[in-house]
């Protein structure tokens, strides 16, 4: 007998006391939770998304999509990053025109690094700062759900570098709740929920941020643009 | 501490040395009393806990009564997409499975992301056996793992470590294990998780392989889902190129929708925060996304002996979140180490005579190391009625009776030192059922009080140590009740 044969036989030994004819979809599940708590224009959870964002100390932006390109290039200046890594997919027309040729003479001062599978973490370790987009992100808990979708790339690319920058795009990417999150997002494709930069609580039960993850994650809500694809 | 919860003595030994320390108390006191208040903040803001509470509840025990179809759906999706599942009856054989895995990538160095299914079987030790070196890349438990010490809570195994005593740790232990304290070091947090990180970076950007636990497995998709804060979890679960995820058969959960329940319930519960800063969800491998190979390890190991008992089966629907530890006086008081088990505090005290059988001097002490006083209940997540279980399985020590373990029944002979308490149970139910002896007994103890004594003999000394006996009055109140407003029951004729 296999060990999984051993275990089955165990459970189906153990639940003896389970009539017959009781289907696995029984006792009915209550769910009279809310769907999302509280009503709110599509502005309010926008600005709720904003509030939780900061209260776990990501940094929020504001920014339309025009001036997308020259507020993610001053917020890599200002951190002095000489490197971001981005995902292939990511809407081209979100970064510096200067920095797609970097032959151009009039020149930048950051370099774009492709993510490739062959790439090491190590590399990636080398790089300041990292560029994505988003597939959700949830108002009541400043979350933001990465899906690994073409603007936002393999998980590690958003992992390894100190500096996240995400862009989501409202009020199209916002939702109100985690129930209203999940049912937006695939369970085959590999997620990453973030909710402010790494933190960890293991000292004194007091919450310090910035662990292993990017220790600073700046997000940018842009404005008035649709949602890819 | 060795490292071990091998021989570790009956909870009130170990809680009567613990009690003592008035460095872990303090510890204990400040954290917990931190937490609980935290938690009932994030609690407040969701007017409809009671119902999340609820649904939690429904979700996990329609799961436990239909685990056997649940966790076939979910080795067969597991399957589908590229994971592959392994079943462990017992912690042996888990560690075998485990060690086998990792033997088969020829790599001697694993980190790994905390996890509670992994300490309950050693695997660590196992793995050492092997020549294997596990790092453990959780801040708390890398604590532990550096000051060769045991988890004393569910979410911060470190809690009886102060922030000092921890830089002292990291000052005296990293450097043998890897890249060494900074120089200079302070014993602010910042500092340390500082000096965590970058003691550990080399560790997650060359490791091959990776181990973890899951706090959630969803049947229909195959779908396993690590909650946590550091990031730690992420870089073992996306950089290694061979994942090994250990987990208990009661993490199942149906749906992915039921995750909306549990991602709201676990991080308000746990870290009293309104979500956690990640969470990861992984289903089988991705191309050229994460680990390649993936391995999942169904981990019973006592669980289907908890399922057998329809009282005590309800700890399984626990979610690991340590609410209950926080509010637990005994727990503030005695630390988690009492409990010698990686489950402490109210939960461990219901888990581990369950997974573990009661046979045991500890396990068998377990169920008493609580007041009842209920507050574990009103925090669980999943309403687990703990008490209610406490008391059943103080009932099944006293008394023994009918046990599952190893999936065959058998019967638990009534614990050794409860003797007394036996006899003296077994007189008042006799006592009680003959109304006259009943009455001539308290009649005699009334008229006799001037001669009893204020401590116990015998066996009762131990009880009346650090109890007064109580008062007998003068009348008793059936003595009363007839002589003031009562006529005699025969009297009148009707029912005794």
């Amino acid at each position: 007998m296999s060990s999984r044969d051993v275990v089955l036989a165990r459970v189906r030994r153990a639940l003896a006391d389970v009539p017959r004819g009781e289907g696995p979809s029984d006792p009915p599940v209550p769910r009279d939770y809310h769907r999302v708590h509280g009503s709110r224009t599509t502005a309010q959870s926008v600005e709720l998304l904003a509030e939780n964002l900061a209260e776990y100390r990501a940094i929020v932006h504001r920014s339309d999509a025009e001036g997308l390109p020259g507020l993610i290039h001053r917020l890599l200046a200002e951190r002095g990053a000489r490197t971001v890594v981005v995902p292939p997919g990511l809407d081209a027309s979100w970064l510096d025109p200067a920095w797609r040729d970097p032959s151009s003479e009039s020149g930048s001062d950051v370099t774009l690094v492709e993510d490739h599978a062959s790439s090491t973490p190590y590399e990636l370790d080398a790089v300041d700062s990292v560029l994505t987009g988003c597939a959700v992100a949830i108002a009541e808990t400043g979350t933001l759900v990465l899906d690994a979708g073409p603007d936002q790339g393999r998980r590690r690319i958003t992992l390894v570098p100190d500096h996240h920058i995400c862009v989501v795009r409202v009020p199209d990417q916002v939702v109100g709740s985690v129930p209203e999150a999940l049912p937006r997002l695939a369970p085959e494709r590999p997620l990453t929920w973030i909710s402010g930069p790494s933190a960890t609580s293991d000292i004194e039960l007091d919450r310090v941020e910035g662990v292993h993850g990017p220790r600073t994650l700046e997000v940018i809500l842009l404005a008035g643009s649709r949602e890819a694809g | 501490m060795s490292g071990t919860y091998l021989g570790m003595p009956a909870f009130p030994r170990a809680a009567a040395a613990s009690t003592r320390d008035k460095q872990l108390r303090a510890n204990l006191t400040h954290a917990t009393h931190t937490i609980r208040d935290k938690r009932a903040k994030a609690v407040a803001e969701l007017d409809d806990w009671a119902q999340l509470r609820a649904a939690g509840a429904a979700v996990k025990d329609r799961t436990l009564r239909h685990l056997d179809h649940y966790l076939e759906q979910l080795e067969a999706a597991v399957t589908a997409a590229g994971g592959q599942v392994h079943w462990a009856a017992d912690a042996d054989e888990a560690n075998r499975i485990v060690t086998r895995l990792v033997r088969e990538t020829g790599e001697r160095e694993v980190v790994k992301v905390k996890s509670m299914a992994t300490q309950e079987i050693g695997l660590n030790e196992a793995l050492a056996e092997a020549g294997i070196r596990a790092y453990e890349t959780d801040l708390a438990e890398l604590i532990v793992q550096l000051g060769d010490d045991l988890p004393s809570h569910i979410l911060v195994p470190a809690i009886h470590r102060n922030r000092s005593e921890i830089r002292d740790i990291f000052r005296r232990e990293m450097a043998s294990w890897g890249r060494p304290a900074p120089a200079g070091l302070s014993d602010s947090p910042a500092a340390l998780a500082e000096a965590a990180r970058l003691h550990l970076r080399e560790k997650f950007l060359s490791a091959k392989v990776g181990i973890s636990g899951a706090n959630f497995m969803v049947a229909e998709s195959g779908t396993l889902v690590v909650v946590e804060s550091e990031g730690n979890g992420r870089m073992c679960l996306t950089l290694p190129e061979t994942l090994i995820s250990v987990v208990g058969i009661e993490k199942v959960v149906p749906t992915w929708q039921d995750l909306e329940i549990f991602l709201q319930l676990l991080p308000r519960s746990s870290t009293a925060e309104r979500m956690n800063p990640y969470t990861s969800t992984w289903t089988g491998t991705t191309d050229g996304d994460g680990p390649q190979t993936f391995h999942l390890v169904l981990l019973d190991n006592g669980r289907t002996d908890t399922l057998a008992d329809t009282v005590g089966r309800q700890a399984l629907r626990c979610i690991r979140c340590s609410a209950c530890l926080n509010v637990c006086p005994v727990y503030e008081r005695a630390g988690g180490h009492a409990y010698g088990s990686p489950y402490p505090g109210p939960i461990g005290a219901i888990l581990t005579p369950q997974l573990r059988g009661m046979a045991g001097p500890l396990e068998a002490s377990l169920p008493y190391a609580s007041s009842l006083c209920g507050a574990c209940y009103e925090v669980c997540p999943v309403a687990i009625d703990i008490p209610e279980v406490l008391v059943h399985l103080r009932e099944r020590v006293v008394e023994g009776g009918p046990v599952t373990r190893g999936g065959a029944r058998t019967v638990l002979k009534p614990a050794k030192g409860h003797a007394a308490e036996r006899a003296a149970m077994r007189a008042a139910a006799w006592a009680f059922d003959h109304p006259g002896a009943l009455r001539g007994g308290m009649r005699l103890a009334a008229r006799s009080r001037r001669l009893h004594p204020r401590r116990l003999p015998g066996p009762g000394r131990a009880w009346s140590q650090t109890r007064d006996l109580p008062a007998v009055p003068a009348e008793s109140f059936r003595d009363w009740w007839q002589r003031t407003r009562g006529t005699s029951s025969e009297q009148r004729g009707d029912v005794k």
